[in-house]
């Protein structure tokens, strides 16, 4: 080769005899097939994690098919297995940690990007980035020991006595079912939605900001009315991400949902999430049936999670790109 | 017109009002969590608390020497697992890639980032403890290794992208080889950073649970080597929490105090000392 | 397949770097009578400082479910494993009796501190949901005298697969018809009512924090949190309250009468002093153990238990192995080669 190269692009891809050894003494070669051999591991780990999944679940999926979504019957002795108590258990539990997490974790993350000076912005980002490394056993652990406690001699009885006539809110006062799993998935996800929700509006480009406070916007009005609305995109993906993670939650909701796999309208009553169900009859499912429809729930829950994961990132993608306009991977 | 001026004013303080409480809502709870577990852990984190194993069931006393070791034993194996993969998979996305190869990467590193940790330890349980008829501190070290794998791999890759182009170039003029500019200049300035990133997804996977229950299991005793079923601090938090002894809820309750302390300072560390190196390089 | 075995083989080579001197032998399952189990293997251990027998209380299905992919050396269970899952199985399995308790109806009721009587009539309906009252007829006609308010019955019962729910449960399908057709008898059952909570200790647990809250319980488990526990109408009319006693009463009728395999069943067992609930708990150990040194200390553990390990029983409520049941058994340890 006659001239050096002068970029880095470059300079691994010159072909022919000459250059290919000098490559392979120099060790690029070597070193590029070892990393990529690393890199490709991680794409093996994750096609195995796929196809055990599949091929696990298969017995379950012949032997219930469609029937498995719509059964409600979980009968370990009878040999029938329905997925219906465990999807509803999930989504009832997400949508309630959903419903709490969302306008307190959006409006904490228009404080924190738009409102704030930026001392106080940045102390209490670096707080809920915190909250956000809490393990959730801790959460479980403060959910069994304070909060089912609560929810039992004072919040549940409140919600009956005013709330009551609602069919949402009757049944015994347990302390543990829906309602309490559903609070503690919430203070699991505010700090992810206020982290993402943050990052995005700082994306949107000031001009959009300053336009907005030209024309004699308040600050609030510049925010909710040309900030936020640029945003909505992303935003849409920082809550599709926080559902993505209720939906997979196991051990806070294990230890305060209730363990019965039931449908009811109350949210007072015990419940059970997919992962729950996973968490504690896992490892004693006696008979290839049993186990294969638990791994067949636990398919479900992959593919739910990898759908809502994805969107989440195409919606945050979407925003990102916008604002910069450079694609950000 | 001032009416109307008036009442946006008004709204405006309002908002910052309303979303500012929101925020500290927000902050309040981590407060409230580590304020109820030093009141109620801290009295029993005591010495017999790090040094002894736990007593048969019913009688009060004993520690958790075992689990604390074996999560430590845990960590080593998913260390070792997980940074392997995930740096030199991210050296290869942003030093040798092309266009495929990383975006197959890329998206099943996020794809695997997104499995919850049951499914991962239901995998786990398939692939290293039903061939070889044991659970195994090896076995959790892999689960937890798995899950550490993407966040390292997009970490590195990053934060290798963001090394200046002028000290790559700067290398290759004074005729460095590829490798030996990534080795001995690239690498060496993202450091600090994916050292950061490496210890941020330790202190993630130490408070895992749900993938150690099928894989690592449990153990009354001490777990010798890495081929026997181990104790692990959020395990033993898990099934003492529940259970009806008030003794083992008290060891729950100091369990969890050391837990969340050590998950709490690597991250406070991390985030404030390394990082300051990392945003001076940036800049 | 190829892949599981690589990383099996992985594994299987880091495994071999490690030098292990002392033997340990791995174990899990019935959380009935992990009390004493865990107090026997804790006594062991200092007599043998050697051999470290590791149990984990995950329930009797965990304990049949593991021992059954080998991923352990013994499993226990006090739900004895049906003719089909031995077969499922695939190798011979044998059951060894180590003790005998009972599974009480524990409660918690403000303000109630008798001890409640319950027919098999007022379980079976508490159970199936069809009694959701305290001051329901059918506990109220029981307990003269005891003021009962109307407040809802909690029903709490076991999550996981479960030996003590296997012996609930069979008790509950010989006193109930309706029982035995809707429902019936297992480790893992569709509950038509109740809140579910982990092994014995969850369900202990939930049971000291709810209050108005009834399930069922080993009895050292309402011992040690002092719960109460109701007496039971038995077989002959009286009621009777789980205790050493009343509990090998329920077995002397087995005792006499034990199949060679030792799985029996001594629910709703007869005589004046027999407590209903009562039964058996076993070890689940493999006929074949290739591993000569893990086999002797397993030998030498069961044997252990059947002659010094039986006074320990009392201090932790449970009934010692009958007298004839330990001599059929010290036989039996020889099959296992």
């Amino acid at each position: 080769m006659a001239t050096a190269p002068t970029t880095v692009e470059h300079a691994g891809l010159t072909w022919g005899p000459r250059a290919l050894l000098r490559r392979l003494s120099s060790g690029d070669e070597i070193a590029r097939l070892v990393t990529l051999v690393f890199a490709l591991t991680t794409v093996l780990i994750t096609v195995m994690i796929v196809e055990q999944l599949w091929v696990l679940s298969a017995e379950s999926r012949r032997a219930f098919g469609f029937h498995f979504f719509v059964s409600q019957v979980w009968d370990p002795v009878f040999n029938q297995f329905g997925a219906l108590p465990f999807i509803y258990g999930t989504l009832v539990t997400s949508a309630l940690g959903m419903l709490i997490a969302v306008p307190l974790g959006l409006g904490a993350a228009i404080f924190l990007a738009e409102l704030a000076p930026r001392r106080i912005s940045d102390t209490l980002t670096f707080l809920i980035d915190l909250l956000a490394a809490v393990p959730s056993v801790i959460y479980g652990l403060l959910g069994v020991f304070i909060l089912v406690p609560l929810m039992r001699t004072e919040i549940q009885p409140a919600l009956k006595h005013t709330l009551g006539f609602l069919p949402l809110f009757q049944g015994p006062a347990y302390g543990i079912g829906f309602l309490t799993a559903g609070l503690v998935l919430a203070i699991m996800i505010v700090p992810f939605i206020i982290s993402v929700s943050r990052e995005v509006l700082l994306a949107v480009p000031r001009e959009q900001r300053e336009a907005s406070l030209a024309l004699g916007a308040t600050r609030w009005e510049a925010t909710w009315k040309a900030v936020v609305p640029y945003a909505r995109t992303g935003i849409m993906g920082s809550i599709f991400l926080a559902l993505a993670r209720a939906l997979g939650e196991t051990m806070a909701v294990t230890m305060v949902v209730g363990n019965n796999p039931r449908i009811s309208a109350s949210l007072l009553g015990p419940g059970y999430s997919i992962a729950s169900v996973l968490a504690n009859e896992f490892s004693e499912a006696t008979g290839t049936l049993y186990v294969s429809a638990l791994v067949e729930l636990g398919l479900v829950l992959f593919l739910l999670t990898f759908v809502i994961n994805g969107l989440a990132r195409l919606l945050i993608l979407v925003t990102t790109q916008r604002g910069s306009g450079v694609a950000q991977g | 017109m001032n009416l109307r001026m008036a009442w946006r004013k008004t709204v405006n303080a309002v908002m910052l009002a309303l979303t500012g409480l929101c925020a500290l809502v927000a902050v309040s709870a981590l407060f409230f969590i580590l304020g109820y577990l030093v009141y109620h852990g801290g009295k029993d984190v005591s010495w017999d608390f790090f040094t002894k194993l736990p007593k048969p069931v019913g009688e009060s006393g004993g520690g958790m020497a075992n689990a604390i070791v074996g999560s430590g034993k845990l960590l080593l194996v998913a260390a070792l697992i997980g940074v392997p993969i995930g740096l030199l998979g991210g050296i290869y996305l942003a030093e040798f890639g092309g266009k495929t190869v990383p975006f197959v990467v890329r998206y099943t590193a996020d794809m695997l980032n997104g499995v919850p940790s049951i499914v991962i330890g239901v995998f786990a349980y398939g692939v290293a403890v039903l061939p070889v008829h044991h659970f195994s501190a090896l076995a959790g070290g892999f689960a937890l290794g798995i899950m550490m794998i993407p966040i390292i791999l997009r970490s590195t890759e990053e934060f290798l992208n963001g090394v200046p182009r002028a000290m790559r170039e700067g290398a290759m003029a004074l005729g460095a080889s590829k490798w030996k500019m990534i080795s001995s200049v690239v690498l060496p300035a993202a450091s600090s950073a994916i050292i950061t990133a490496i210890l941020l997804a330790l202190a993630r996977v130490a408070g895992e649970t749900a993938p150690l229950l099928f894989t690592a299991f449990g153990n009354r005793f001490w777990s010798p080597g890495f081929g026997q079923p181990t104790a692990s601090l959020p395990v033993m938090i898990f099934t003492y929490a529940v259970g009806p002894y008030d003794d083992w809820h008290r060891q729950a309750w100091a369990a969890g105090l050391v837990l969340l302390g050590l998950v709490l300072v690597i991250n406070i560390l991390v985030r404030t000392v390394l990082s300051r190196g990392v945003s001076a390089q940036r800049s | 397949m190829t892949m599981r075995k690589f990383f099996g083989l992985l594994v299987l080579a880091s495994l071999a770097t490690v030098p292990v001197r002392a033997q340990n032998i791995n174990a899990a399952g019935a959380t009935f009578p992990y009390p004493i189990y865990s107090k026997w293997f804790d006594e062991y251990h200092k007599l043998h400082p050697n051999i470290q027998i590791n149990y984990q209380s995950i329930g009797s299905g965990g304990g049949i479910a593991q021992v059954v992919a080998h991923t352990v050396d013994f499993g226990a269970s006090d739900g004895p494993m049906t003719d089909d899952a031995l077969k499922q199985a695939g190798f011979k399995i044998l059951h060894f009796p180590t003790v005998l308790g009972a599974a009480v109806v524990t409660y918690n009721v403000p303000g109630v501190t008798a001890d409640l009587k319950f027919t098999p009539e007022a379980l079976a309906g508490i159970f199936l949901g069809k009694i959701t009252k305290w001051n329901d007829p059918a506990i109220t006609a029981a307990n003269p005298g005891v003021k009962l308010s109307g407040d809802d019955i909690i029903v709490v019962h076991r999550s996981d697969g479960s030996g003590t729910t296997y012996i609930w449960t069979d008790y509950l399908s010989k006193v109930s018809d309706e029982w035995k057709t809707k429902v019936g008898k297992g480790n893992s059952i569709n509950w038509p009512v109740g809140l579910g909570g982990k092994g014995s200790e969850g369900v202990t647990g939930l049971i000291k924090q709810t209050p108005g809250s009834l399930g069922y319980v080993e009895l050292i488990y309402a011992i040690q949190n002092s719960l109460p526990s109701g007496l039971v109408k038995n077989s002959s009319g009286a009621f009777v309250k789980a205790s050493l006693d009343s509990v090998s009463a329920a077995a002397a009728g087995a005792a006499a009468s034990m199949p060679d395999d030792f799985r029996v069943s001594i629910t709703d067992a007869s005589g004046k002093t027999a407590y209903p609930i009562s039964s058996f708990t076993w070890l689940l150990i493999p006929a074949q153990i290739q591993d000569a040194a893990k086999r002797e200390a397993i030998k030498g553990f069961v044997n252990w238990m059947m002659a010094d390990g039986q006074q320990y029983c009392e201090g932790l409520a449970y009934s010692k192995l009958p007298k004839e049941v330990v001599a059929k058994e010290k036989k039996a340890v020889a099959m296992i080669q």
